[in-house]
């Protein structure tokens, strides 16, 4: 598996960490209600399909990155830096 | 009074001759890393033209003035090796000192680009990574930075506290490199 | 025996090899297989299950009979097929499965128990009792039933991984491969052109038909040759493609060194390469395909094919009268050819009715094969005719049932082939792997002047995909025969017709698999374990298939397929883990004090990657208890050094940077003065703790954090996460220092001692007062001198550039000793810190909260931070909780055990009843006795109570009773003091 790091360019798997869904991005104000803390924090649809994904390029610039990848066929659709595509910047 | 003896990451270890390849230690001097602060890109540049005559490199790239190297380092972060910063310099970007962070190697030779296919998960054919080109990636197990000095040479740094590993690794790649003749 | 004049192989190098002791000799060019065949060695093995006599089947990799150890002792190799083998002078090869020998081997008595072990014998026999599985039945199973054996001792081999780039990369050197390359080549891409065998060309170097006007072998190696001169091709030849993976990596074997006589030490014996390509063409060709009829599986029945290969490649005529059963004209060529070689065709029987002869042979239409027979191997076949049965005395016999698409590595990625009834075969599906094209035999495409114009045309869609324009290529003349063939799989009638021949599944196990109700593909696999040996049914899965669909009274299409998974053919785990052993496991990381600890002979232990001093024995001391307790009392009397540069050192910068430290710790910074230090919580967004550890502000906006060891990457990615993801607004800079500063504990009373006189600046508690920091100059080095302790005590940690620290090391150490001091390890910096209940990732383990730890206080309620909101949640702040707590022992047994847990006293110590554990437990010289720290339900409100310990793993019972988990000076005034 390869994703291509905006900076990087094409690189190997092994280069990336994963974290997860990119809910992690929207993080909730902290008077939110616990509901809105809990779907953030624990629940994910995990429909087949396309996802958006965390991972950071570890090994490589540094970059934590925004990954649309395809769960089923693993496609990788978009890779953007997390920097330019989560709250605050958009 | 004692003095405090200053002692390399590889302690001047000689150098490794193994087919058409040469593993040395090399000292680059002072290394300082260089994050510009927010919208400070700019100044940092012309800054470092002026007191250096040296390029801010992009992603991937390096910059060469004289003994003076300014190798990128990852996101929004260079190294400027071979000289130091004036204090002035950090209002426009944080500064690290990182002269003693890393070990520093020169992989020399027509095969090291066949030594470093063992090792490192990118195309480092000098077609795909030309000389001054740079890469932060990983060698073995350990995050790297990968320089191309010239056609047939490389730097490389790992963290100084792999200095041992860096050069365990390489060995053993080099040898089953000149071992296919 | 061998025929005059013909073959690949080098007449004027030949070879002697061994085999089960035996001396042969063969040429240059041979593999093992073509050279027993030339020695008229037909017995090479035995098979898996009921140890019958096998031959060779094959040529090629597919091979399920001739499996051979290569060598002996540590650096054996075990299933190494004979068909792939190359000869070497001084080869020596093993036959496996048989003993006491290939040719007589005792359990060869469980053919004669065959009828009671067909399919599901072992499911349905070795049910019970249930006791007996484990010691009796499984272990004599594996030892009746089995491969070759590896040799016991460590692999001295070398393997290798490496990586390979590419735009284009072809798989299979045949007439589709090479011109696919050399289309690709011509049009500027880079390409890659990986091939299993030794030479290029695939099944050219099997046929004598002309290509452009030369013959086929000569075609293929002056087109290799080309190929080899052009800087942008980059030739694999011994490179099996064994898997495909995401994004156009595929996963190569190259077999670097199993040819060699004595290679170096240092030559890889195999490499596993990974290559990126952005596009591939899948040139693997096709598979032969037996047929299954009774006793076809004595030595001296093989793949038609292979009888061609053997003769047109390696000069080598596997018998001196040789037969031919077929449903195809493809078989017929195979006795065109012997016959030009001067080798008797006793005759050829074809299932058709309408089968044509292509020379002057003795053609037997519509006819079957009903059984063979022969002692060590084949003598006579019996064949059946519309005017009955007659025998037929042969030494060879060629089967060809069709051939299969080799279309395994389209199904890498969840492709499924799709069923073809004109060529009677599953064909790979249109875009099965994104990126992959197939060509010629492999999808479908069986003459050679359709292949050579195939490969042209997929190189031309390779190529488009690569915006690379093709240069108009004319693929050259050749042989463009029809492919005729009629669906047949098996001989009807009595007896075992052997399907996989190495797992030993019959038509009959097929059969009964189906009558039982196993009608689905992967069931009947399973049960019958058809396709489950190291040839995963290459040359048998289809007719399996076919035969399950007849006996389940279904189309083929409708049966399915099984899934093919990589590898395609098998790989040492040592190339998949190559590199991994001894040194290569894991990077060492290795403090500036590394070399003086050993030389003060510290054993080391391994903290994450890092190696530390565990102790450092004195004089007269026998066991490291006495060391550490000696170490402690150093630190506690006088003055210790310890090097503590591990630690992660965090570089944090920027107008932003107080904001960052507010958000991520727990408790508040941007209040922290400049010059001075504060301890931090770290938790995760679940309200757990994450790390601890100190941060000291050395300017208005510059900082120092401190990570624990085992966190410092984490801690970086997090922080690095939440200025990048979260607050990208901010403007604060985060690096890595770790690296460039040895940093050391100087810890004890004697401590300002130790210091003044070697830094420049004067040190006691006015000018450096607990929890400050700020630059000193050590003998003209600037360094940073922080008034922190782990210890308890009165301490510093000194850091320097790295260069300088194993001088600083030597000098602390000297002066510490002067002062009736000394360095000390981790057994005593562990202790240090439980006598003061501090924690560690002993006591974080991920599942405890700030409040678990008695430190929900440092949640600040005026700031917002990661992890606030969830740990305020209700369960997270139930005082019904384990909480931290001290222990210590006041019965007779005096030892506590980490890991153990608590129970009321009284209680049974069952784990319902589990009050709480322990996390950590030392010997504490100070106070002359264990103990220890843990979580105890409502322990902070249970301080003084009585309690159980138990530990089950050890055996060890002791009372314990609760106690502050501070133990010494709870004041903290030998720290400021």
């Amino acid at each position: 598996m390869r994703l291509i790091c905006p900076i990087c360019g094409a690189r190997d798997r092994r280069e990336f960490y994963y974290q997860g869904a990119a809910v992690a991005l929207e993080r909730p104000v902290p008077e939110a209600d616990a509901e809105v803390w809990d779907n953030y924090l624990h629940l994910r649809k995990n429909l087949p399909g396309d996802l958006e994904e965390l991972w950071s390029h570890d090994a490589g610039c540094g970059a934590w990155l925004r990954v649309t990848r395809n769960t089923v066929t693993h496609e990788i659709k978009a890779v953007v830096l997390a920097a330019e595509s989560g709250r605050g910047t958009s | 009074m004692a003095e405090l003896i200053a002692l390399s990451p590889l302690g001047n270890a000689d150098p490794l001759a193994i087919g058409r390849c040469t593993l040395s230690e090399v000292d680059p001097g002072p290394m300082t890393s260089i994050a510009p602060f927010r919208g400070k890109d700019g100044d940092v540049s012309k800054a470092l033209r002026k007191s250096h005559k040296i390029d801010w490199p992009g992603p991937n790239e390096t910059t060469l003035s004289g003994k003076t190297r300014c190798i990128w380092f990852g996101r929004e972060m260079a190294l400027l090796t071979g000289a130091s910063l004036d204090d002035d310099f950090a209002k426009h970007a944080a500064l690290t000192d990182q002269s003693d962070a890393w070990v520093c190697v020169a992989l020399e030779g027509s095969d090291a680009e066949a030594v470093l296919a063992r090792l490192v998960p990118v195309d480092l054919r000098i077609a795909h990574f030309k000389v001054d080109q740079t890469a932060r990636t990983m060698l073995g197990h350990m995050n790297a930075s990968i320089t191309r000095t010239a056609e047939y040479a490389f730097l490389i740094m790992v963290f100084r506290s792999m200095a041992s590993t860096l050069v365990h690794d390489l060995q053993i790649a080099m040898e089953s490199v000149a071992a296919r003749g | 025996m061998r025929v005059e004049g013909k073959g690949l192989i080098d007449r004027d190098r030949p070879l002697s090899f061994q085999f089960d002791g035996h001396s042969y000799r063969g040429f240059e060019g041979d593999t093992l297989a073509s050279a027993l065949l030339a020695n008229d060695q037909r017995l090479v093995a035995r098979s898996f299950k009921y140890h019958r006599p096998r031959g060779i089947l094959t040529a090629g990799s597919e091979e399920p009979n001739a499996l051979v150890t290569i060598g002996s002792g540590a650096n054996q190799d075990p299933n190494v097929r004979a068909t792939v083998q190359e000869i070497y002078e001084g080869l020596e090869a093993h036959s496996q499965n048989a003993w006491p020998s290939l040719s007589w081997d005792i359990l060869s008595v469980n053919d004669l128990a065959a009828p009671f072990l067909s399919a599901g014998f072992y499911y349905k026999t070795f049910m019970w009792p249930r006791a007996f599985w484990e010691k009796l039945y499984e272990p004599f199973i594996r030892r009746a039933a089995g491969l070759g054996a590896l040799s016991g001792q460590a692999n001295p081999a070398r393997y290798e991984k490496a990586f390979a780039f590419c735009d284009l990369l072809v798989i299979g050197a045949g007439p589709t491969g090479l011109m696919a390359a050399l289309t690709a080549a011509k049009a500027g891409a880079d390409v890659i052109l990986a091939d299993e065998d030794a030479v290029l060309g695939g099944q050219l170097n099997s046929d004598l038909r002309e290509i452009g006007g030369k013959p086929a072998q000569i075609w293929a190696a002056e087109t290799a040759a080309e190929l080899a001169r052009m800087n942008n091709v980059r030739l694999m030849p011994r490179t099996t493609i064994t898997g495909v993976y995401d994004d156009g990596v595929y996963g190569g074997l190259e077999r670097v060194s199993h040819h060699l006589t004595k290679p170096s030490n240092a030559l890889p014996k195999e490499t596993f390469w990974r290559i990126a390509s952005r596009q591939a063409i899948l040139a693997s060709g096709a598979l032969e395909r037996p047929i299954a009829f009774r006793n076809n599986d004595r030595p001296g029945i093989m793949t038609a094919g292979a009888i061609r290969t053997y003769l047109n490649r390696f000069g080598v005529s596997p018998g001196k009268s040789v037969t031919l059963f077929a449903n195809n004209d493809e078989a017929h060529l195979t006795a065109v050819d012997l016959i030009a070689a001067g080798v008797h065709v006793a005759a050829v029987v074809d299932v058709r009715p309408s089968a044509e002869a292509l020379g002057a042979y003795r053609l037997i239409p519509n006819a079957q094969i009903v059984d063979t027979s022969g002692r060590s191997g084949l003598e006579a076949i019996t064949i059946r005719t519309a005017s009955g049965e007659q025998r037929i005395f042969t030494d060879c016999l060629g089967m060809s049932g069709g051939w299969n698409p080799t279309l395994h590595l389209t199904c890498h990625m969840n492709g499924r082939p799709v069923w073809n009834d004109e060529v009677v075969a599953f064909l790979p599906s249109d875009g099965a792997v994104p990126g992959l094209h197939t060509g010629g035999a492999c999808a479908g495409v069986f003459s050679t002047a359709a292949c050579l114009k195939h490969g042209v045309e997929v190189a031309g869609s390779a190529l488009e995909a690569l915006d690379l324009k093709a240069k108009d290529t004319v693929s050259p003349q050749a042989e463009d025969d029809p492919y005729r063939i009629m669906s047949y799989w098996a001989v009807p009638g009595k007896g075992r017709a052997w399907l996989d021949f190495q797992n030993d599944v019959t038509v009959k196990d097929v059969r009964q698999a189906a009558a039982e109700n196993f009608r689905s593909v992967e069931h009947m696999k399973r049960y019958t374990t058809q396709g489950m040996a190291t040839d995963q049914g290459k040359s048998s899965n289809v007719a399996a298939l076919a035969l399950l669909a007849d006996a389940t009274g279904r189309a083929i299409p409708d049966t399915g397929t099984t899934t093919f998974r990589p590898p395609f053919s098998p790989v040492a785990l040592a190339a998949l883990g190559a590199g991994a052993e001894d040194k290569g496991f894991a990077p060492e990381r290795k403090t500036t004090s590394h070399a003086a600890s050993l030389s003060k002979g510290a054993p080391m232990i391994e903290a994450g990657l890092w190696y530390r001093p565990s102790y450092f024995p004195a004089s007269g001391e026998t066991n490291w208890r006495q060391s550490c307790d000696r170490e402690v009392g150093l630190v506690r009397k006088t003055v210790g050094i310890c090097d503590v540069s591990t630690l992660g050192k965090i570089d944090i910068q920027g107008p932003d940077a107080a904001r960052l430290l507010d958000l991520v710790y727990a408790n508040t910074f941007s209040s922290l003065k400049p010059g001075k230090v504060r301890y931090g919580l770290i938790l995760r967004e679940d309200g757990h703790v994450m790390d601890d550890g100190t941060t000291a502000r050395l300017g208005a906006e510059h900082f120092v954090m401190t990570t624990t060891t085992a966190a410092a990457g984490q801690v970086m990615r997090h922080l690095e996460f939440v200025s990048q993801a979260i607050h990208p607004e901010w403007d604060v800079r985060i690096m890595s220092v770790t690296e460039q500063w040895a940093q050391f504990a100087v810890a004890g009373p004697k401590s300002p001692e130790l210091l003044n006189g070697l830094v420049d600046n004067p040190i006691n508690n006015e000018t450096w007062p607990f929890m400050c920091c700020g630059p000193v100059m050590v003998h003209g080095v600037s360094g940073r001198l922080f008034r922190i302790s782990f210890s308890g005590e009165h301490a510093y940690e000194l850091a320097v550039p790295a260069r300088f620290g194993d001088s600083l090391f030597r000098v602390l150490v000297a002066r510490a000793e002067a002062l009736g001091g000394g360095a000390y390890g981790m057994e005593a910096l562990n202790v240090l810190r439980i006598e003061k209940g501090f924690i560690t990732h002993s006591e974080i383990d991920g599942r405890v909260t700030a409040f678990d730890v008695g430190m929900d206080r440092m949640i600040s309620d005026r700031k917002d931070c990661i992890g606030k909101r969830m740990a305020a949640r209700e369960g997270l702040k139930d005082p019904d909780r384990p909480r931290l707590v001290g222990l210590k022992p006041v019965g007779i047994v005096k030892q506590l055990t980490a890991g153990a847990h608590i129970f009321c006293a009284g209680k049974e110590a069952t784990r319902e009843n589990s009050e709480g554990y322990i996390t950590s437990v030392c010997f504490s010289p100070s106070l002359g006795h264990f103990i220890g720290l843990g979580f105890v339900k409502r322990g902070p409100e249970r301080l003084g109570e009585q309690m159980q310990m138990v530990d089950h793993v050890r055996s060890i019972r002791a009372e314990v009773a609760l106690c502050d988990p501070v133990f010494l000076d709870p004041e903290g005034g030998r720290a400021r003091g």
